[in-house]
């Protein structure tokens, strides 16, 4: 153990190639407590989804954390009629899985994109992140701090895109050029079932090639990549995305198998299955991989730009009333 | 009344026949308006319906197009000898923009515009060609929700149900499943009767048969379509349908969707019927509105105060006409009266500076003799000088003389 000890004096500070360890320390044992320590904690996650009604975005929630999260589980049925104005509903669960505990909170915004004239239907959504950000702002400000801050920031943003086939239409462009910067964007593409794959292909490129045109970096953006590791890895998943998803919470009987998917009179959709649709893809990419990153990206830099221009504007900071968080929308 | 029976053949049997070989001759017109946003598949249902390449693959899609509201395509089609004139007014970005307010607005005025056309050629004196631009039907299309209608979906239907034979459609059927589609059709017909929308009834008929594909397509409405030109093959047969890695969603399939209903009612069957309801409904709505306008219009012309015009709209453009003939007469009069009274003017213009001249002349004339005068004057005055210095001169010369003469005597002879 002392001839351990003696290379890590000789190397002062960590070399990126790293220094042979002539015995077994226990540094790695950290990924465990750091394991044991989120069980116990549990952690949050906000996700909102943006988009006109009739896109299945509710459905798509559901399939996504298999279970019944999303504000329309009730029952099927269209009870509720377009509001005027787009409102902001959201509902919260935990759920758990293998012994971690997630609070999850799921944003909708009914009345997006629905009004014959949708003017500044972005505003109400910018302003609640915003209205979000100024929350944990003043939570982190105060004297005595809680020890756990409760984190309502949006995490992510799911915008479906209509599957038109042609274009990005001139609604989604604004939405995404003004939020891309205060929120994790994630296009997808709604009800993909409604194109072959030669034409959701030729959709996607063109789709790309406009949010690329009018300079709207969506998640994962180029610039947040670390190393070359994760910018190969983001480099393929940005050449899948937008993803097209189908989803569905009913399960039919195909090959012997239960799965999720839509039945119709020409066949069975499944919603898991890559050849279908990229729900899996999306699934893995926001759950499985990215679900940390997501959260600090949003921590590390949208709520650090946030409260940067917060404090820059007001030279300090004081009680702010709601009134001024809208007129410092970025 | 009784209807007779006929001892023999007369022979009228034939009238449908001579009708049909008229008809034939003259060809028909049909002009389709299709309605909806971008990405709805309107341009591929039209190519199937008509299977035609109107809109081809190097159409440019709605992205590249140029911005215009109403578009027209006219496509003659020819089939078993009867030629059929096809115009599809297409109405690009159409609820694309982030502001949708009165996008209705320009199909609305295109519609008056074209009923307009047709009330001129019909009101015209020569009437021998009378070409039927009027939009015979308009196929709304709705997205796919899978909920109910849009506002925008509402607000369309609610303007132009008056106007034009409205067919609604459920685009992109293929994205919904059976249920689904059920229940999406159910809200839209139910939200449709609560807006108290006049989509395109079905007329019913006195045949069994005839009334009961009608019942058959009314319980299917609205229809939902799927369009495609592509031809797959399925099952050693070949099909028009879309290929998805899950299966072929077939067009023509009356399970997978409503593509052929669609088809036969507006081609086969309902053809003629929408043409004569947009001639006896919707036509003569525009035309007694747009009369009666002019009625009240030459009400308040005429001086007859409480008098409601009874007059039918031809003798009011009869009376109309008269006023305008007796108008342009007085304006004519008018005129030659300002024409003469300006004449008479330089008339008298013209004599006054002639007046003028001669005063100016005599003026002259007068100055001239009197100066003529004063130097006669003057001469005279001048003569009588000299005559009286030469008087004067004489005098004085005799004078002389006589002194000389004195002088003379004295010198001579003494003094007596």
């Amino acid at each position: 153990k002392n001839k351990g000890l003696q290379v890590l004096k000789a190397n002062s500070g960590f070399s990126s190639g790293g220094s042979t360890l002539l015995g077994y320390i226990g540094i790695d044992t950290i990924i465990e407590q750091m394991r044991k320590k989120t069980m116990k904690t549990g952690f949050d996650f906000n996700i909102m989804v943006v988009g006109p009604s009739g896109l299945g975005k509710s459905t798509l929630v559901n399939t996504l954390f298999k279970s019944q999260v999303s504000r329309k589980s009730a029952g099927w049925a269209r009870d509720e009629k377009i509001p005027k104005t787009v409102e902001i509903k959201s509902v919260s669960h935990v759920i758990e899985e293998g012994g971690v505990k997630m609070k999850l909170t799921i944003v909708d915004t009914p009345g997006f994109g629905d009004q014959i004239n949708n003017d500044n239907c972005w505003e109400p959504i910018s302003k609640y992140i915003n209205e979000q950000f100024e929350k944990f702002l003043k939570e982190e400000v105060n004297i005595t701090r809680k020890k756990r801050i409760p984190d309502t920031r949006v995490h992510c943003c799911l915008y479906f895109i209509p599957p038109t086939g042609h274009c990005l239409r001139q609604l989604d462009v604004e939405f995404m050029r003004r939020l891309s910067h205060s929120v994790n964007i994630i296009p997808v593409i709604a009800k993909s079932d409604t194109m072959t794959i030669e034409e959701r292909q030729e959709f996607k490129q063109r789709v790309r090639k406009e949010l690329e045109n009018n300079g709207i970096e969506f998640y994962p953006q180029k610039e947040f990549d670390d190393d070359m590791e994760d910018k190969s890895d983001n480099d393929k998943i940005r050449e899948t995305m937008p993803f097209a998803v189908v989803g569905s919470d009913k399960e039919h009987q195909v090959n012997g198998k239960r799965v999720l998917g839509r039945k119709t009179a020409w066949g069975i959709i499944e919603v898991e299955n890559p050849n279908h649709c990229e729900f899996a893809q999306l699934r893995d990419f926001l759950i499985r991989s990215h679900l940390q990153d997501l959260k600090e990206v949003t921590h590390n830099i949208h709520y650090e730009t946030y409260r940067a221009k917060r404090l820059n504007d007001n030279g300090g900071l004081h009680p702010i009333s709601s009134n001024d968080t809208q007129e410092k929308n970025p | 009344m009784q209807q007779k029976n006929l001892d023999g053949y007369v022979g009228f049997a034939s009238l449908p026949n001579q009708v049909y070989r008229k008809s034939v001759k003259r060809g028909f017109e049909f002009t389709l308006m299709v309605v909806g946003e971008s990405g709805l598949g309107k341009s591929t249902l039209i190519n199937s319906l008509f299977l035609t390449d109107l809109y081809s693959a190097e159409y440019p899609g709605p992205s590249h197009r140029i911005k215009k509201t109403v578009e027209q395509s006219k496509v003659l089609i020819k089939e078993g000898g009867v030629q059929l004139l096809l115009t599809i007014v297409d109405t690009p970005g159409f609820g694309d923009a982030v502001d949708n307010s009165n996008c209705w607005q320009p199909i609305i005025d295109h519609i008056d515009s074209k009923f307009e056309d047709y009330l001129n050629s019909e009101s015209r004196v020569n009437r021998r060609q009378m070409p039927d631009s009027r939009i015979h039907c308009c196929l709304y299309f709705i997205a796919p929700s899978g909920h109910g209608l849009k506002p925008l979906d509402i607000e369309f239907m609610k303007r132009l149900h008056e106007k034009v034979n409205v067919i609604p459609l459920i685009a992109k059927a293929d994205t919904l499943t059976p249920e689904e589609c059920q229940q999406f059709k159910k809200q839209i017909m139910r939200e449709i009767q609560e807006h108290k929308i006049k989509i395109y009834e079905f007329p019913e008929t006195d045949d069994e048969e005839e009334n009961r594909l009608v019942k058959k397509i009314k319980d299917k409405l609205p229809l939902a379509v799927v369009g495609s030109n592509t031809i797959i093959e399925v099952n050693s047969k070949r099909v028009r349908g879309r290929q998805y890695p899950w299966g072929v969603a077939e067009v023509e399939n009356s399970d997978h969707c409503d593509f052929t209903i669609l088809r036969d009612m507006l081609i086969r069957t309902h053809m003629q019927d929408l043409k004569d309801v947009t001639n006896n409904v919707h036509y003569e709505n525009y035309r007694s509105r747009k009369l009666a306008a002019v009625t009240y219009n030459g009400v308040d012309n005429n001086k007859a105060k409480g008098q409601l015009s009874t007059k039918s709209p031809l003798a009011q453009m009869e009376e109309e006409r008269r006023e305008h003939v007796a108008k342009m007469k007085k304006m004519e009069m008018e005129m030659e009266q300002v024409f003469e009274m300006k004449v008479k003017e330089k008339v008298q213009k013209l004599k006054d500076s002639e007046a003028e001249l001669q005063r100016r002349h005599e003026q002259m004339k007068k100055n001239l003799e009197a100066q003529h005068k004063e130097l006669e004057e003057k001469r005279r005055v001048f003569e009588e000088e000299r005559a009286n210095w030469e008087t004067q001169q004489r005098l004085e010369q005799q004078k002389l003389e006589a002194s000389r003469t004195l002088e003379k005597n004295k010198k001579k002879g003494k003094i007596f």
